[in-house]
C-alpha cells in the first residue's frame, strides 16, 4: 500500500441537482455510455440525487457513479482506461458506472491533452488519489454513522460493512452522509496485487454507441442556428488569399456569406503551426452547397514565400547531411580512428517522405462567438491550447473561452494543432453566430502537419572478431532531425557518434504518431539486421550482446533506455514467436525499439504467395509497465504495427510548386484490408511498474521488422520508403 | 431543386434538394442520420458505406436521384436493437478504436454476409478492401467477420 498526498483543493462531498448529475456537457445522451453488455434492469436505478466529490466521480443516491474522463479520447480508448483507474482505487462495480468525457477544467484537471502517449503516464496517480479519496470519504461517513472508527470499516464493489458485526450500507445510501466529511490530507492506495478492474479487459465504454451509429464526434455536433463553413486554402505553400469571386460565390444557392478570414495571432506557441492563416472561408446551408460554392471560386493567390519541389528537398537533405548545423549529438571515444582499424565497414542511408497524417475524420470544429464569450466544441487533442489561442486571436480573457472535447475520429497528432478551431471561431465571430467549420479531405491533406521527410547515414565497424567496435549516425530533416542521439545502442558501443542535424522547409510539419522514432527506428533497426548479418550473427543474440554489454560495461554518459527491459522484450518476443524454430517458406525480420518510456519487439513472417510477399503473421512483446485494460492494450499495439508496416510499405507525400501532388486516397495510398498482416499477436511483459506509453510504442519497430524480413523474402534490402514503390505490393 | 420520396431504414422520407446532392449529405444534413460519415469524397474511403436494396454503396458519390426508388439501410437502420450479428461481434471483438470508419465497415461487412454467409479470408479481402481503417484494426474486423457469420 502507497501513501499518497491528496493535493486537492479543501471541500467535501457537493449535494447537486438530478439535472446536473448526468452531464449533458455537449448534447449527446449520456444514460447509453454504461458499459456495453450491460442490460439495462442489471444496472442500479437512475439516482434523484447526485453527491460530486472531486471533479472526477459523482456518486448518486442508488449507487449508480458518474466517472468523468478528463482526456481527448482519440481511438486510444482512455475513456475506457482512465476511469477503470478511478473505480479500481474507489472500488465499485464497474457496471454500476457511467462514463462521460470532462470538459476543459485546468481548475480541477492535470494535463488535459492526448499526446506523447502520456494520458495514462501522467494521470495514473491523480486518477487513482481521486479514487481512492473518494473511498476514504464514503468510509469515513460510513463510521461515523455507525459510531465507528474508519478503521474498523471496509469497503468493496461499492458495499462497506463493518468488520466485527454485520452492518452494512452501499455508497448511494451513504453518500448524502458524506457531504461535510473533510477531504483528508492523505490516503491510501492500493498495493498492485490487489488491483481487480486494472488488468481485467473491459470493453470500450462507447462501443455500443459506435457500432449503432450514435452521433459521438465532432462533424456530428449540431446546435439550433448553427450554419455550416467550409474554407479553401491556397494550393501552394508559400502563397495567401488576396481576393476571390465573393460577390458570385455569396449569390449560390445556399450560400449565405463568403469572405477571407485571418487567423494570425500574437506569440504562437508550437500548437500554432499554420502554414495558412489567410484563407478563404464559405458559410451556408449545407455541405454539398458548400462543396458547390468551393468548385465555383475564382482566387488569387499571392506568393509571399518559396515555392518548394521535392526536389529542392531532397538538395536541402543532401546539403544538411553533407554540411549542416548540428542540432544534438553524442560521442563517446574516437569513431574516426575505430572506423579505420576495422576488419570490415559498412554505411548505408535510410530515407522516409513527407507523410499526412490522414485522420478518416477530416477536420471540424463547432465554434458559437458572441461579444463576450467564446464556445468551442469539437475534436481536438489539446483543448487548453485552443482555449488559450482562442482567447488570443478574440483578445478575450482566458474565462470568457470554453472548450469541450468531442470523440475524435483519429488524431496521430494531427489535432495537437488549433488552426481549425481558430478558424472556425474567426468565422463565428464575422457571422455573429454558431458555425460549424468542416475540411473537406483535400482541405485536411492539403494543409497538413505533415511528419518531415528525414534521411539518415549510418556507419558500422567490426573487429576482426566480429565485435562492433564503431557505430555512427548522422541524420538530418525537413524541418528537424530524427536522430536520438542518446537512445540505443549508445552505452552499448565503445566509440559511437550521433549527430541530428534540421534544415529549413516552409512546408508545415509537426508531431505524427511516435514522431522521429517511427522513421530513426526503422533505419536503426534495418541497419542493425544488416550488421549483424556481415558479423555472422542471429539478428536476435547481436542485440542482446550489446545489450550485455550496455547492463554490464555501459559507456560513456547515461543512456536514456533501460537495456535489462530492452533486452526483456526481445527475449520475450523470441520465445513467443520460437525464433530459432526453422519454418520452409517463411521469411522472419526481427525490429526492437524504446520510445515513449516503453519497450516494443516485433517479429514479422512473410510468406510469398504468386511471387508477392504477404505478412503472414507479427509477434510482438511490450513492457509498458502494469497493463490497464489488456485486451484494449493489444488493439493500440496491432494498431501501430499496421501503421508502421503501412506507412513504410504504400505512404508518401511529394510537392511540385508548393502544392503537395497527392490530395486524396485515390493517390496517397493507406493500407488496406487486403495488404494487412493476416494476425497480430501481442504478448506483455508483466510487472508492477507504473504505466509507460501505449499509443505510439508499438507502431517505430514495425517497418524495421518488415524491412528485415522483406530482406529475407526477397534477397532485397529496402533503404527508400515508401518500399512499395521499388517492390511488388504485399498482400 | 427537385422532391424525393425516400425509402431510408423502412421509413418514408419526402424532400426537397438539388438532384445531384450526393446520398450522404442528404442523409446528414437534411435527415439528421449522422451514423454515416464522411471520408474523402470521392468513394475511395468506405466511410460513408450504405445499403441500397441490401448492395453496398459509397453514398458520397451516388446523387440522390439515382437511390429514390431504391430501399436504403444505414447504420442506424442495420438492427433494431444494435444485435446485427455483424454489430454484435464488432462488440465480442472490441474492434474500433476511433470508430468513425466502424459504420461503413460494418455496412460492408453485413452485405458480404447476405451473399456470402461463410466467405474466406480472400472473400473477405476482395469485399472489405474499400474500407479504410487509418487506426489499423483490420485483424480484429477480420475476426468480427468471421464471428459474425456465426451468429
Amino acid at each position: 500500500m502507497t501513501q499518497i498526498k491528496t493535493q486537492f483543493n479543501r471541500r467535501s462531498f457537493i449535494k447537486i441537482s438530478a439535472a446536473a448529475g448526468g452531464g449533458m456537457l455537449i448534447g449527446f445522451n449520456w444514460l447509453a455510455g454504461c458499459a456495453p453488455g450491460t442490460k439495462p434492469e442489471e444496472m442500479v436505478a437512475v439516482p434523484n440525487e447526485w453527491f460530486d466529490i472531486n471533479g472526477y466521480i459523482k456518486i448518486g443516491d442508488t449507487g449508480m457513479v458518474t466517472l468523468y474522463s478528463p482526456n481527448p479520447e482519440i481511438g486510444q480508448n482512455v475513456m475506457t482506461s482512465m476511469p477503470m483507474i478511478v473505480a479500481e482505487e474507489l472500488d465499485v462495480d464497474w457496471k454500476n458506472v457511467v462514463v462521460e468525457q470532462a470538459p476543459l477544467n485546468t481548475g480541477l484537471y492535470q494535463n488535459q491533452f492526448a499526446g506523447g502517449s502520456l494520458s495514462i503516464r501522467l494521470s495514473w496517480n491523480a486518477l487513482r488519489m481521486a479514487g481512492a479519496t473518494g473511498k476514504r470519504m464514503l468510509l469515513e461517513a460510513a463510521a461515523k454513522e455507525w459510531n465507528l472508527k474508519i478503521s474498523d470499516v471496509t469497503a468493496s464493489q461499492g458495499v462497506i460493512k463493518e468488520t466485527n458485526g454485520e452492518r452494512s450500507v452501499t455508497y448511494g445510501e451513504i453518500a448524502g452522509k458524506a457531504v461535510g466529511i473533510e477531504v483528508p490530507e492523505e490516503v491510501d492506495l492500493k498495493d498492485p496485487k490487489d488491483f481487480k478492474l486494472i488488468g481485467t479487459s473491459v470493453k470500450n465504454v462507447e462501443g455500443k454507441k459506435i457500432v449503432t451509429g450514435k452521433p459521438l464526434f465532432g462533424i456530428d455536433y449540431q446546435r439550433e442556428g448553427m450554419q455550416l463553413a467550409m474554407i479553401q486554402h491556397p494550393p501552394s505553400f508559400g502563397m495567401k488569399a488576396k481576393s476571390f469571386n465573393q460577390e458570385e460565390i455569396k449569390s449560390m444557392a445556399g450560400i449565405n456569406d463568403a469572405f477571407i478570414i485571418d487567423t494570425t495571432i500574437t506569440e504562437p506557441t508550437w500548437s500554432d503551426v499554420n502554414a495558412f492563416p489567410q484563407l478563404i472561408a464559405i458559410v451556408g446551408d449545407t455541405t454539398w452547397q458548400l462543396m458547390q460554392a468551393k468548385k465555383a471560386l475564382k482566387a488569387e493567390w499571392e506568393v509571399v514565400g518559396e515555392l518548394e519541389n521535392s526536389d529542392t528537398h531532397q538538395k536541402r537533405l543532401d546539403k544538411a547531411l553533407a554540411d549542416g548545423s548540428v542540432e544534438e549529438s553524442r560521442t563517446d571515444g574516437d569513431v574516426n580512428t575505430a572506423f579505420k582499424k576495422a576488419t570490415k565497414v559498412i554505411e548505408r542511408t535510410y530515407s522516409s517522405p513527407f507523410m499526412a497524417h490522414n485522420t478518416m475524420e477530416p477536420m471540424n470544429f463547432f465554434a458559437n462567438v458572441t461579444a463576450d464569450s467564446a464556445e468551442l466544441v469539437g475534436p481536438t487533442q489539446t483543448p487548453e491550447a485552443l482555449e488559450g489561442s482562442v482567447a488570443k486571436l478574440l483578445n478575450m480573457p482566458l474565462e470568457k473561452v470554453t472548450v469541450n472535447m468531442t470523440r475524435m475520429g483519429g488524431g496521430f497528432g494531427r489535432r495537437l494543432y488549433v488552426h481549425f478551431g481558430l478558424e472556425a471561431a474567426a468565422i463565428s465571430k464575422k457571422i455573429g453566430g454558431p458555425v460549424k467549420l468542416l475540411y473537406s479531405r483535400e482541405d485536411d491533406m492539403g494543409q497538413g502537419t505533415y511528419r518531415p521527410i528525414y534521411r539518415s547515414t549510418y556507419k558500422a565497424g567490426l573487429d576482426e572478431n566480429n565485435n562492433l567496435i564503431a557505430f555512427s549516425v548522422k541524420g538530418a530533416g525537413l524541418p528537424g532531425g530524427p536522430v536520438f542521439p542518446n537512445r540505443f545502442p549508445a552505452g552499448a558501443v565503445e566509440n559511437y557518434k550521433a549527430e541530428k542535424i534540421g534544415a529549413q522547409t516552409n512546408i508545415s510539419t509537426g508531431a505524427w504518431r511516435a514522431p522521429r522514432s517511427h522513421f530513426t527506428a526503422g533505419a536503426e533497426q534495418a541497419f542493425l539486421d544488416e550488421v549483424a548479418e556481415l558479423a555472422g550473427k542471429d539478428p536476435i543474440d547481436f542485440r542482446l550482446e550489446l545489450f550485455d554489454r550496455a547492463i554490464n560495461d555501459p559507456v560513456g554518459e547515461k543512456y536514456e533506455y533501460e537495456a535489462e527491459r530492452y533486452a526483456g522484450v526481445l527475449k520475450l518476443v523470441k520465445e513467443k514467436a520460437n525464433w530459432g524454430e526453422k519454418k520452409p517458406g517463411v521469411f522472419r525480420g526481427v525490429a526492437a525499439y524504446f520510445c515513449h518510456f516503453s519497450y516494443v519487439a516485433e517479429v514479422i513472417d512473410m510468406v510469398m504467395e504468386n511471387g508477392k510477399p504477404v505478412v503472414q503473421k507479427v509477434w510482438c512483446a511490450a513492457d509498458c509497465g502494469i497493463v490497464v485494460n489488456p485486451d484494449a492494450a493489444k488493439n493500440m499495439i496491432q494498431g501501430g504495427v499496421v501503421d508502421g508496416i503501412g506507412h513504410a510499405m504504400y505512404s508518401q507525400l511529394t510537392f511540385e510548386n508548393g502544392a503537395p501532388e497527392q490530395l486524396n486516397f485515390d493517390s496517397y495510398q493507406l493500407m488496406r484490408h487486403s495488404q494487412a498482416p493476416k494476425d497480430i499477436e501481442v504478448f506483455f511483459v508483466e510487472n508492477e511498474i507504473a504505466p509507460t506509453g501505449l499509443g505510439e510504442p508499438g507502431l517505430p519497430p514495425a517497418s524495421g521488422a518488415l524491412a528485415n524480413a522483406l530482406y529475407r523474402a526477397t534477397g532485397k534490402r529496402h533503404y527508400q520508403q515508401p518500399f512499395s514503390s521499388n517492390q511488388p505490393i504485399v498482400g | 431543386m427537385a422532391t424525393f420520396n425516400l425509402n431510408i431504414n423502412g421509413q418514408k422520407h419526402q424532400i426537397d434538394v438539388d438532384p445531384s446532392t450526393p446520398t450522404l449529405w442528404v442523409l446528414r444534413d437534411h435527415l439528421n442520420l449522422l451514423g454515416t460519415k464522411f471520408g474523402c469524397g470521392i468513394a475511395q474511403c468506405g466511410a460513408c458505406t450504405i445499403h441500397l436494396d441490401g448492395v453496398a454503396i459509397r453514398s458520397c458519390m451516388t446523387p440522390i436521384s439515382v437511390v429514390e426508388d431504391g430501399a436504403i439501410t444505414t447504420i442506424e437502420g442495420l438492427s433494431k436493437d444494435g444485435d446485427h450479428p455483424v454489430q454484435k461481434a464488432w462488440l465480442e471483438h472490441d474492434v474500433p478504436q476511433c470508430g468513425y470508419c466502424q459504420a461503413g465497415q460494418m455496412m460492408s461487412a453485413a452485405a458480404l454476409l447476405k451473399n456470402t454467409p461463410n466467405p474466406s479470408d480472400s472473400d473477405i479481402d476482395d469485399a472489405m478492401s474499400g474500407n479504410i481503417c487509418r487506426c489499423g484494426t483490420y485483424v480484429r474486423i477480420k475476426q468480427a467477420i468471421k464471428t459474425a457469420s456465426k451468429l
